[in-house]
């Protein structure tokens, strides 16, 4: 059965007198080369030169806060219900007195784990979060050396509380605007 | 013997000495370049403006390695090995006449260190003793992968050298001198040993890749099935001498084909500018280091394209292409020389 | 100057033949005759032969040698695996380098000591005469020594091939 017209049958015949001198064969090959070598570079001088990321683009998770500064997450669990993947851990506990300038509602995640090695970047638990906590963002996963580094916790997932350490997210939420984020 | 000749020569020699070490170290960098041209990338470009610098960080480098000599090693020979290659590699270089001679008031320097009349001889001779270094190289290093190495270098050369000869010997037919001045000086205007010889050209040009062990005949040092083939023990700058060596037997074999078959450092029309002398030397040497240059490219073009060869075909076609291809030639020469002129 | 690059030379020949002599390692044997050719090659330039030096280094040094080389690595020939020899072999090996020895000693004795002198600078040894007289006087032995060579290169094709059972 010929799913498209683009395989080949190998024909192992014998080479004629000609090709058996593998000089045409060379020839052909190096004007491929030199076509080449007057093309456009395929790749960019990464640090200072960045490809264009899609909006649609699902990087490395992050943990928002909203203006004043409370951490959005209120342990609901419903992102590691949805992950198919079941990278998500979450430990939920209690506000105490005097924390309140720092989570959002009286319940909180206290561990909030995602093993990024397990994680398949589907953006179900962005969809899933009934509170506007997690998102995808633009960001590259960066590698590393050991496995336990990639279970990235609520020190590398939330965001900082300063403006300037806020992990802007507005591509993304013009995103969802322009296709209503599916309510789960 | 004339001390002034003494003079001229040794100026002469660190020139060269100079200039062979500064287009071998340029020729790593544009090796790089032009095999990420040819495969849609950039190269290096980080050390200096467009990666200008590359080589002397590549070279200091090889300075601030640590320097392992393998215990099981024969050790003088170990160090010997590299020095031998670099050696032969830089000899070769004597013979080639550069341009034309400069005049200084009465004084005359020639751009040639020796003008032998066995000049071609010689050329046969150092490639000839070229393997050596690597046949010592690799069998001090106690090594598998090193002897395998030596032992596909030698035979690779010894095989090759044979057309190669042949293919010069059509040649000198033609030219009736062994002196590479004189055979330069034959192909005055547009008469190109190459339009002449086209087979001997197209066969010395293969036993050249085959002698400089380049790709598509890199076997001694195939990374993918001998680790670093016969410098696979060596370290630091060693190692360095290894790899820059075969850069400056890639420059020397571009001058020599230059030479043998491009008319040297003679281009058409030279003689309709009316230059003075000394200008015309300068132009000639110009045109010379054009013509090395185009060969230099052509090398790593050949590499960058051509997939490696495999032993038995390495083996099958000098033996049964090359050398009675090369053996027709000559008596075709002789035959043409004979019956038509 | 010459004279002194003659007595250089000639110190280097006689030390790298005597190193092939008595070096213990076959590698190290291979590389100082090699050594001992490119000295001998050095004599024959300074005799004006540049022609018979050039091909003296191509096949003895570019060639022969390296097939020597090739079959001490391949055979691996190390000190301790060096077969000892029989004291019959040895007692053979001594009387007939005795014998060569006494033929040496007869043949100089022969001769007389007289003051060195350089030969006149001769062009004999340039290439254009060295063909002249290959392709006129010495035609025939020149053609002989070909076929011998032919002869020689059937033969290893000969004994290379397989026997077909």
């Amino acid at each position: 059965m010929q799913l498209t017209n683009r395989s080949k049958v190998i024909n192992k015949k014998k080479l004629n007198w000609v090709e058996s001198l593998y000089l045409p064969a060379i020839f052909s090959g190096m004007i491929i080369t030199i076509k080449h070598f007057f093309k456009k570079a395929a790749t960019t001088r990464y640090p200072e030169e960045k490809r264009y990321i899609a909006p649609v683009y699902r990087g490395v998770h992050v943990l928002k806060r909203n203006d004043k500064g409370q951490e959005n997450c209120t342990a609901c669990g419903l992102c590691a219900v949805s992950c198919p993947a079941e990278a998500i851990t979450i430990v939920a506990a209690e506000r105490q007195k005097g924390e309140e300038h720092l989570y959002k509602k009286e319940k909180y995640a206290a561990m909030y784990e995602i093993n990024m090695l397990r994680c398949i970047f589907c953006g179900i638990c962005e969809e899933a979060c009934p509170e506007d906590s997690i998102y995808l963002t633009d960001r590259i996963l960066p590698s590393n050396y050991q496995r336990n580094n990639f279970i990235y916790g609520k020190d590398l997932l939330v965001e900082g509380i300063k403006p300037e350490e806020r992990i802007d997210i507005g591509v993304r939420k013009k995103h969802y605007e322009m296709n209503e984020k599916p309510r789960v | 013997m004339d001390w002034s000749i003494l003079l001229d020569k040794t100026i002469l020699i660190v020139i060269i000495f100079v200039i062979s070490l500064a287009i071998a170290a340029y020729s790593t960098y544009g090796e790089r370049k032009v095999a990420a041209f040819l495969q849609d990338r950039i190269g290096p470009d980080r050390a200096g403006p467009f990666g200008l610098l590359q080589p002397l960080a590549d070279g200091l480098k090889f300075f601030l390695k640590e320097e392992i000599i393998p215990t099981a090693s024969d050790k003088f020979l170990f160090i010997i090995g590299p020095c031998i290659f670099m050696m032969t590699a830089l000899m070769t270089s004597a013979i080639i006449p550069w341009g034309m001679p400069l005049h200084f008031g009465s004084h005359v320097f020639s751009l040639q260190v020796a003008d032998l009349n066995v000049g071609i001889l010689y050329l046969l001779a150092v490639v000839s003793i070229g393997g050596y270094g690597i046949m010592i190289g690799g069998w001090s290093s106690n090594n598998k992968f090193a002897l395998l190495g030596a032992l596909r270098a030698s035979s690779q050369m010894i095989s090759y050298e044979l057309s190669m000869g042949m293919a010069i010997i059509a040649l000198l037919l033609l030219s009736q001198s062994l002196s590479i001045r004189e055979i330069v000086d034959m192909q005055q205007g547009f008469h190109w040993n190459v339009f002449y010889q086209p087979v001997g050209f197209l066969i010395f040009l293969i036993c050249a890749f085959a002698e400089c062990n380049r790709a598509p005949f890199d076997l001694p040092e195939s990374e993918s099935e001998l680790v670093g083939g016969y410098h696979t023990e060596y370290s630091s700058m060693k190692l360095g001498l290894f790899l820059f060596a075969e850069y400056i037997n890639m420059f020397i074999s571009s001058a020599i084909i230059s030479c043998l078959f491009f008319g040297g450092y003679h281009f058409p029309g030279i003689d309709s500018l009316g230059l003075s002398p000394n200008w015309a030397a300068i132009v000639s040497i110009i045109v010379l280091f054009a013509k090395i240059f185009f060969f230099i490219f052509f090398f790593m073009w050949v590499r960058w394209t051509v997939p490696r060869f495999r032993y038995d075909q390495l083996m099958r076609l000098g033996w049964k292409i090359l050398i009675p291809l090369s053996i027709l030639n000559v008596l075709a020469t002789g035959a043409w020389l004979t019956f038509f002129k | 100057m010459s004279q002194l690059i003659f007595f250089i030379l000639s110190a280097m020949t006689i030390a790298s033949a005597l190193v092939v002599v008595f070096s213990k390692h076959p590698m190290y044997s291979v590389l100082s005759l090699v050594v001992c050719f490119f000295t001998i090659a050095g004599h024959y330039i300074l005799l004006n032969a540049q022609f018979l030096a050039i091909t003296h280094i191509i096949v003895y040094a570019g060639a022969i040698m390296v097939l020597f080389l090739f079959v001490v690595m391949l055979l691996n020939l190390n000190r301790e695996s060096e077969p000892h020899k029989p004291g019959k072999m040895k007692f053979a090996a001594t009387i007939s380098a005795g014998m060569l020895f006494l033929i040496l000693i007869a043949a100089m004795k022969s001769t007389t000591m007289e003051t060195f002198s350089f030969p006149p600078p001769s062009t004999n040894g340039m290439i254009q005469h060295v063909g002249q007289r290959l392709f006129t006087d010495y035609l025939l032995p020149f053609e002989i020594s070909s076929i011998l060579f032919l002869s020689a290169m059937i033969g290893a094709v000969v004994l290379a091939k397989k026997e077909k059972h």
